[in-house]
Parts: structure tokens; C-alpha cells; sequence
């Protein structure tokens, strides 16, 4: 397929198109809505299901309904309204029918703005609804990766009758720039055995999430750990740049990764060893590899859009090991890369404190008050 | 005297509906409502192409007592789901079975929508006046003056507002196609329930647009009454806030005549 200018939101909504995307349910919230409107005409204009819900918590109940016929579905919204699908999200994990989720991130709490943010990690990343499961969780730092990861997350749905979700911001949402879709693949009707279509023929099945004896409820549990489990060995993804022989490594994902990237290639180029390391797959997270640069670098810092969310993983993979140090920018801003560029000069031309909190020594130097 | 006459069924357990004992209190007509639908399925021949939604509330494991495929929704959201079925799967028909906290509580958006798109698909909605699997707490069918376990001094209407004619709300929209309200707490009532919860499939399979039918019920148990009371708690005290009434017919319903 040639390349072409394509925006980042409907990038991925056209991917999910050729993927085979049989029903799309959602509705309008910015930075997200060019998925929705993308998706209006594309979709009946291809005969395939197109509806806008009266809510995001009817948005992700209708594709729960339509995943338990072993449809190829998805919803896509940003932070607020996700908020509002956490429901949808745990019952369809605890029912394990597959099930696609694109997050465009925006700044929070609250109704908060419009602009790109980092500030749902933990939400999404730590659950995503109430109960003992864990999301597949993918993060993009271009629009080709978010065509890519976005056909790859229907794949994984399906292969381990999971939620994935596609964590992406308003600023990956929004960019246009050039990227390569996939070609078409017909909707392809899956049959799988525990499908709800009707019991022609055949035994009737039922799908629900509730297991009201503790010890069903516990053996699902285990079940869906047990997938945890392989999704674990099988599913971990990152990028790594200028690792080689980087002193100092730098750790962040989508766009703050990207801009962190910037600044390593202009920090390269006044021959300073520091490298980017950048976690794809956010669940699972790349805990070992991120251990394994820990016992090479010197120092490690975290960059993010957000108050140093990912930042607990990186300090949970480093164990201690070499001195972390955290910069973030917050609110829907997005850092500059000299902003960062500025962090590894200091950090490279620095003693690093050991044991410091890197959230509290960030705040300190950013000046902010009250701390 | 002749011994051979031929044996004539006329009474038995419906296709469509399993051999298990129902987790309902004695005198609760959930079972009645659930039989009438399981007729319903057998007389179209639907069950192998019908998918039920089952909500939060008494009847959440519905699931169990009707033999076709079934799925679980969240509390309210059986009309969201039911619609996310249906889209994908046209020809096939989907039902939900709802309680009346489930549908006119925290599910009356989905409802409203799914009645305003026109959604094929057909609801059963039992109304009892309260919140029967928690224990009987206010519901918003609840009367005004009736106690409940949330309301123990009687609803009073100036702090709890007034209940909800959810039949009546529904019919207002166009994309209704059949609502109805009928009753269970008699023999007659139970024939006409019959009939409306036939006509409201029959909706269905002719793409009619969204059928519903709202089944006054009784909870003895939670309403602190024997089933016997509770059948003439039900006709004196909820017919006259819910009248039995035909609130939305499509023509091409009315013509039809069900024998």
C-alpha cells in the first residue's frame, strides 16, 4: 500500500476498517470524535454496523453485546468518557469475550481540557473497572503504530478473549503525518464455540460474567491468569534506540517517547551516551528488559505526560539499582525536546543522588510550590 | 363404557423453558411471566433464533430458565446490549427481561434510546413497586405512601417524587411499535398478558420497531404480604396508578389477529 498523509485518529479507525471491523458503537468526544465520524460513513457505506450510542456506558454495552456473537467489534473514546465505559470494560473481561478499546487520551481530572495527556496510565494500565483482571494494553508513538497496533489488537482480542485497549493522546490523535494502511480483509465471521447466535441445532449457550459461588468465581480468576500468564510470555513489545552503549537511559512511552526521542538524537549529536528505551505493550510491561538496562546504565530518567505515573513500574523494574529521575509535564502540555534534552544534559554532566525521590527532586526542580 | 379414547395433551411444560425449580419466592409471579414468554417462544417456533438478555435484579438467572442462548447484562444496560446483538445479528430475534429498578432506574436511558431508534427488539418489564433481590427498597414504580425498606415511613412525594408510567413514557416516542401494559394477578389478566407478549415478538419478527410489554407483578415477600394479599394489593393499589391500557399499537399489529 503507498504511503500517505493521514491524521492520526482516522488512521486507526480506517486500520480497524481493514481489519475487519464488523460493528463500531461509540460516541462524540474530543480529541476521539474523528474515529466516530470517520466510522459513520465508512462503515454503513461497506454494509457493516455503524451506531452512535445515547452514552459512552451504552457505547461499550452495545459492543459487550455484539462481542458475545463473536463479532469483530470496537469503541473508541478519550478519558472522560472512558471513565464512563470502566463498567462495560470489567464485564466484558469478566464475560472473556474479545473486545477493542481505542483511549485518545486528554487532560484530567474532572472534565479537565482538551489537550494531550499521559494522565490515564494508571487507570487504564492498573485495570480499567472493578474486579481481578488485567487489559492488554498498547501504546503508540506515531500514527504508523497506531494503524499497526491497532489491527494487532484485534488479533490479540481474539486470541485470548481479552479487552485490549490502544492507549494513544490527543497530540498522536490530531498529527498528520505520512503512514501506510494495511489492505482490506473482508469481515470474516468467526464461530467460535462459546458464541451467542441463536441455539440452532446445537445446545444453548450463555454467557455472563456473575459466578456468584466464591469458588467459581475463583477458579475464572485463575483462568484468567492463567491467559495472563501466556499473554505475559508471548506479548511484551518495546523499542529501543541508541541503547547500545547509553550511560544514561532514558524510559517513555507514546508521545512523551517520542519527543524524549528528539531530544536523544540531539543530545547524541554533542556525543552524550544516552539512549531512549520505549514500552509498547503497557500491559504487559516490559520489567525484565528494563531490569536488564538497569545493570548497564548509570542512571535512568523517566519522561512523561503525566505526574510520574509509569514512573512506579520503571522504579519497580530498577529495583534500586541505578539512580532514577522522573520529568513530566502535566495538564495536557506536552514537553519540549529541549526541555528534555536539557534534563540529560544535566544528568550527564551531574552526580545523580542514589536514593533521591525522583518525583519530589523533579518538583524541586521545576521550582513548583509547596513542595 | 369406551376406555380407548385418545389421549389429548393439553397442558405441559413449554419447549422453550427448562426442567430446573426457579430461585423465586413462593406467590412471586416472575414464574408466570417467564412461562408466558416460554410459550410465546414455542407457539413462533423462535427458540432456536432467539437470544434473551437478562438483567441485574430477581431475574438475573433468568438465563437458566429459558432454553435458548442467553446473555448477562449489566444493571440497566440489557436494552444496550440486546441493541449491540441485534445489529450484528438481524435475523435473529433478541428479548430482554428487566425489573423495574433495572429498566426505569438506572437503565431508563437505554431504555429511552433504544426505544427512540426504534430497536427491534422486544422487553419484558416486570413491575413490582420496589427492589426485589436487595430486599425491597423504593424503586421508581414505587407508590406514593407505600413502604419499603428505603422508604419505611410510606413514599412521600414531596422528598421522593412520584412514580414512573414507564409504558406510558415509551409510547410517546416514535420508534415504538408495540406498548402495552398488562397485569398477572388473575387468570383473565394472565390470558391477556399472553396475547400482548405474542404480539409484541410478532412485532419483532415483522421489524415493527421496538415492543415492549409491562407486567404488573407481585412481591409477597417484600411486601410483607401472602401471595393471595399480594394479588388484591396489586389490583387495588397499582391498577389505578398503572392502568392496563394499550399505549402504542402499530397498525399492522392491530390488524393481526392471534388465535
Amino acid at each position: 500500500m503507498p504511503r500517505e498523509l493521514l491524521k492520526g485518529n482516522v488512521a486507526t479507525a480506517e486500520a480497524a476498517i481493514r481489519a475487519g471491523l464488523e460493528a463500531y458503537f461509540g460516541y462524540p468526544i474530543t480529541p476521539q470524535t474523528e474515529l466516530l465520524e470517520w466510522f459513520s460513513e465508512r462503515m454503513p457505506a461497506l454494509g457493516r454496523t455503524f451506531l452512535q450510542a445515547e452514552s459512552e456506558l451504552a457505547a461499550i454495552n452495545m459492543v459487550y453485546g455484539a462481542a458475545c456473537t463473536g463479532a469483530r467489534v470496537m469503541t473508541s473514546s478519550s478519558s472522560p468518557g472512558v471513565s464512563l465505559m470502566m463498567e462495560g470494560i470489567s464485564y466484558i473481561a469478566g464475560t472473556e469475550v474479545p473486545v477493542v478499546l481505542v483511549d485518545v487520551m486528554r487532560g484530567g481530572p474532572g472534565l479537565g481540557n482538551i489537550a494531550p495527556s499521559q494522565g490515564d496510565y494508571n487507570q487504564i494500565v492498573r485495570g480499567g473497572g472493578h474486579g481481578d483482571f488485567r487489559p492488554i494494553v498498547l501504546a503508540p508513538a506515531s500514527v504508523q503504530e497506531s494503524i499497526d497496533l491497532t489491527v494487532l489488537a484485534f488479533d490479540l482480542a481474539e486470541k485470548y478473549r481479552a479487552i485490549v485497549i490502544v492507549l494513544t493522546d490527543g497530540s498522536l490523535g490530531q498529527m498528520m503525518e505520512p503512514a501506510e494502511l494495511p489492505p482490506m480483509q473482508p469481515v470474516k465471521r468467526r464461530q467460535p464455540d462459546w458464541a451467542v447466535t441463536g441455539a440452532e441445532g446445537r445446545e444453548r449457550r450463555i454467557l455472563s460474567s456473575i459466578y456468584l459461588s466464591p469458588e467459581e468465581e475463583e477458579v475464572t480468576n485463575f483462568r484468567l491468569l492463567q491467559r495472563w500468564n501466556q499473554i505475559e510470555a508471548n506479548e511484551i513489545r518495546y523499542k529501543e534506540y541508541f541503547l547500545d552503549d547509553a550511560e544514561l537511559v532514558l524510559v517513555g512511552f507514546g508521545t512523551a517517547g517520542r519527543v524524549a526521542l528528539s531530544a536523544v538524537r540531539a543530545a547524541r549529536a554533542e556525543g552524550i551516551p544516552v539512549g531512549l528505551f520505549r514500552p509498547i505493550s503497557l500491559n504487559p510491561y516490559p520489567f525484565e528488559a528494563i531490569k536488564d538496562l538497569s545493570s548497564r546504565a548509570r542512571a535512568m530518567l523517566v519522561v512523561e505526560m503525566n505526574s510520574g505515573q509509569m514512573l512506579e513500574d520503571v522504579l519497580l523494574a530498577v529495583s534500586g539499582k541505578v539512580p532514577v529521575e522522573f520529568f513530566g509535564r502535566l495538564g495536557g502540555m506536552v514537553p519540549f525536546p529541549d526541555e528534555v534534552l536539557a534534563e540529560i544534559r544535566r544528568l550527564a554532566h551531574e552526580p545523580v543522588a542514589p536514593n533521591g525521590n525522583p518525583r519530589r527532586s523533579w518538583m524541586k526542580r521545576m521550582a513548583i510550590a509547596g513542595n | 363404557m369406551d376406555t380407548n379414547l385418545p389421549a389429548e395433551i393439553v397442558y405441559q411444560r413449554p419447549q422453550a423453558f427448562t426442567e430446573v425449580t426457579t430461585h423465586y419466592c413462593p406467590g412471586c409471579t416472575h414464574g408466570v411471566a417467564h412461562r408466558l414468554v416460554a410459550e410465546v417462544l414455542d407457539e413462533m417456533n423462535l427458540r432456536e433464533r432467539t437470544i434473551g438478555v437478562a438483567s441485574v435484579g430477581c431475574s438475573v438467572f433468568a438465563y437458566n430458565y429459558f432454553d435458548c442462548d442467553f446473555v448477562e447484562a449489566a444493571h440497566g444496560r440489557a436494552p444496550a446490549m440486546a441493541t449491540g446483538i441485534k445489529r450484528v445479528l438481524p435475523e435473529r430475534v433478541v428479548f430482554t427481561y428487566q425489573g423495574d429498578g433495572d429498566l426505569a432506574s438506572i437503565g431508563m436511558a437505554e431504555i429511552v434510546h433504544a426505544a427512540a431508534r426504534g430497536e427491534n427488539i422486544t422487553v419484558i418489564f416486570i413491575n413490582n413497586a420496589n427492589y426485589g433481590m436487595t430486599g425491597g427498597q423504593m424503586a421508581p414504580t414505587t407508590l406514593p405512601g407505600q413502604k419499603t425498606t428505603s422508604s419505611p415511613l410510606g413514599r412521600d412525594v414531596e422528598q421522593m417524587g412520584f412514580p414512573i408510567r414507564t409504558a406510558e413514557l415509551l409510547a410517546t416516542l416514535e420508534g415504538a411499535g408495540y406498548v402495552v401494559r398488562r397485569s398477572l394477578h388473575d387468570p383473565k389478566n394472565i390470558r391477556l398478558a399472553k396475547k400482548a407478549l405474542r404480539l409484541a415478538f410478532e412485532a419483532q419478527v415483522r421489524g415493527l420497531g421496538f415492543s415492549l410489554v409491562e407486567l404488573l407483578s407481585t412481591c409477597p415477600t417484600n411486601w410483607g404480604l401472602s401471595p393471595l394479599q399480594a394479588l388484591h394489593w396489586l389490583e387495588e393499589r397499582m391498577i389505578p396508578v398503572f392502568p392496563l391500557e394499550d399505549f402504542k399499537v402499530s397498525p399492522a399489529l392491530s390488524q393481526l389477529r392471534i388465535s
